[in-house]
């Protein structure tokens, strides 16, 4: 059921000038650091946890838990991570560009929870206009006292260091993100340690967060973590940014209540996606990035929440949806997915350095047509040599979890579509049509 | 060209004083000098390199893992097509094969008149724009194979030159605040930032 609940996140982007700090602070900006800084950092951080504000990254990790593993220490650091890249996913960009003071007073906000003075914002290189946009919001947010020295007349300091990235899926994995803060290649770290709350940023205790789990901070603050539990379903409480692409007649972003609002609603209600291109069957669908296993038609039905995709056996993830329609060509779609895992692997762990790139070769096999009967099972393995078991979740044989990713599109596309992968190899070519270029 | 002029040095020494640690400002002041020249010279990386307090190698080691940072010259306008799952369930491999054509060069490579690098990218996060152009990471979407050729021609006559800067300049707005040397004594408790400055 779609509920018509008052967006949180993406309130203020109907305005053109919704990122500039006259427009922020003519919609209730910087109230809740003003709020905030009224309180006691342990009162702030108790509102997150009332809240069960889940981490909108993609692993989902409970905001408020996160702060709460911090080793003691007299420094320690936030680092919010909007170095979004898992293909389909497009939400932080949006709020990075759109609204980057919302970021901002999250950050600040969270800062003083968690007693930090020096925090950064990773954001994604890629993204000119949104480095831009922040490090205005991060000059305007200085003239306007909510940070540097005493921020809004209190006792509270902070700095705020916007920092680009330069092109790597892996970054947004937070360990390899905190070494590439240190100015390193960005290969993930060896765990254990497993949360930087304990060894992060220069060996400090350090925070990473999502951006949007940032842009949620601000409105719980005002408003209250009751409030925000009371929006969404069990644990998925408030609402959430979602990104929907591929073969629909609406592609975009779409914040809906959590849990309540089901898959079909986001694909085919009319004020949302509006329905697979052209009146067309649908094929599947990835609930929650290329990292999570397909969805298929009797999935529509289940609520946008994260236990409840978790059970049936994928992910939520980072939130964005991707639709195909019975034209597309299941092997294409998970050569594509496994290319870009090839790409991307940073290289350090042998499954997935190698077993990336034989996937990537074997599947441009079979939808070239020079693919053997075998070749099935040839995947198959080299999945189960990266997580043994092609169980879901993943089991790990890599340092990270972008190893780990690679099987879902490859074990999800074999299963349920075997027939057409095989037909590749009899008719020595692709059956499906090629893609369409969608005309604007 | 080459060395990091007056101007951009006293920038890059202002980008290091943000950091509790020199060495963070590798990245930012590799994207610096790839605004000053297109790409990353020798020469630069020595200056980015004695600025973090590491040896050359390190900065060049660094620098060829990521995406962005090219130590070969590429054209004044990289053109990136999105041919990630969402923009090729949008036609990504036509729009590139056309692209591909149109310029008469091949994914990676760059026009005899250094106008035009062509780059088959991974997914940009403009995926409801499908499929997703950037130049010089100033997006561009949805283009079809005339939305190429409209915007190579409004790039090649120069129509786009507020919107899209030369290869290499990324972040037009400069920090001017919190600059060490401006700040107040520190507050007392959670007062101002501690900065380490020294070397890593």
């Amino acid at each position: 059921m779609l509920t018509d609940r008052a967006p949180i996140v993406s309130a203020r982007l109907g305005h053109e000038d919704s990122h500039t700090l006259e427009r922020y602070l003519a919609t209730g900006g910087y109230e809740g650091l003003r709020k905030a800084l009224s309180m006691t950092p342990e009162q702030v951080h108790e509102e997150v946890n009332a809240a069960s504000l889940l981490g909108r990254g993609g692993a989902g990790f409970p905001a408020g838990r996160k702060w709460s593993m911090l080793r003691k220490a007299s420094t320690t650091y936030l680092v919010v991570n909007g170095d979004e890249s898992e293909p389909a996913t497009f939400k932080d960009h949006l709020l990075i560009e759109r609204d980057p003071h919302q970021i901002v007073e999250g950050t600040i906000i969270t800062a003083y929870a968690i007693g930090a003075a020096q925090a950064f914002i990773f954001c994604r290189g890629e993204f000119a206009l949104g480095l831009e946009r922040l490090t205005q919001a991060v000059n305007d947010a200085y003239a306007h006292g909510a940070l540097g020295p005493s921020i809004l007349g209190s006792d509270f300091s902070l700095d705020l260091v916007v920092h680009p990235g330069a092109g790597a899926y892996i970054c947004g994995e937070e360990t390899a993100l905190l070494e590439s803060l240190e100015g390193k290649r960005g290969f993930p770290r060896i765990k254990p340690p497993y949360f930087p709350a304990a060894i992060g940023l220069y060996g400090e205790p350090t925070v990473v967060n999502n951006v949007e789990t940032m842009s949620n901070i601000p409105w719980i603050v005002r408003n209250g973590g009751a409030a925000f539990a009371a929006l969404g379903q069990g644990s998925s409480t408030g609402t959430r940014l979602f990104a929907l692409s591929g073969h629909v007649e609406r592609p975009g972003w779409y914040e809906t209540e959590m849990s309540k609002t089901t898959f079909r609603d986001l694909i085919y209600d009319p004020k949302l996606g509006g329905g697979v291109r052209r009146g067309r069957a649908l094929k599947a669908f990835i609930p929650g990035g290329v990292s999570a296993p397909w969805f298929f038609p009797e999935h529509l039905d289940m609520g946008l929440d994260q236990d409840a995709v978790g059970k049936a056996g994928s992910m939520l993830g980072s939130g964005s949806v991707v639709v195909m329609d019975e034209t597309t060509c299941a092997v294409r779609a998970a050569w594509r997915i496994s290319r870009f895992f090839h790409r991307e692997s940073c290289g350090q762990c042998t499954p997935c350095r190698e077993g990336a790139g034989w996937i990537d070769k074997i599947l441009r096999r079979i939808e070239d047509g020079l693919g053997r009967e075998e070749d099935l099972d040839l995947l198959l393995d080299a999945c189960d040599n990266i997580a043994p078991g092609l169980t879901w979740p993943p089991r790990q044989t890599t340092i990270c979890v972008l190893g780990p990713s690679i099987p879902s599109s490859i074990v999800s596309g074999i299963h349920q579509f075997r027939d057409e992968f095989l037909l590749h190899v009899k008719e020595g070519g692709c059956p499906m049509p090629p893609d369409e270029v969608r005309h604007v | 060209m080459a060395r990091l002029s007056a101007e951009n040095r006293r920038k890059a020494e202002a980008i290091v004083a943000v950091y509790p640690e020199r060495r963070s400002a590798l990245i930012p002041l590799c994207h610096l000098a790839q605004g000053q020249d297109g790409y990353l010279t020798e020469e630069a990386m020595e200056d980015v390199a004695e600025l973090c307090g590491v040896s050359p190698a390190e900065v060049r080691g660094t620098a060829s893992f990521y995406d962005m940072l090219h130590t070969e010259p590429v054209g004044r306008y990289v053109i990136a097509v999105c041919t990630n799952i969402a923009c090729m369930l949008a036609g990504a491999y036509e729009v590139l094969g056309h692209a591909e054509e149109r310029l008469g060069i091949h994914s990676g490579q760059t026009t005899p008149d250094g106008l035009f690098t062509v780059e088959e990218a991974e997914c940009l996060a403009g995926c409801d724009k499908a499929v997703c152009v950037q130049v010089n990471h100033r997006f561009f979407g949805p283009v079809d194979e005339e939305g190429f050729d409209r915007l190579v021609e409004d790039l090649a006559e120069g129509r786009l030159e507020g919107t899209v800067p030369p290869h290499g300049v990324l972040c037009r707005v400069e920090r001017s605040v919190g600059l060490p040397a401006e700040e107040p004594a520190a507050g007392p408790a959670g007062g101002a930032p501690a900065r380490r400055g020294g070397d890593s």
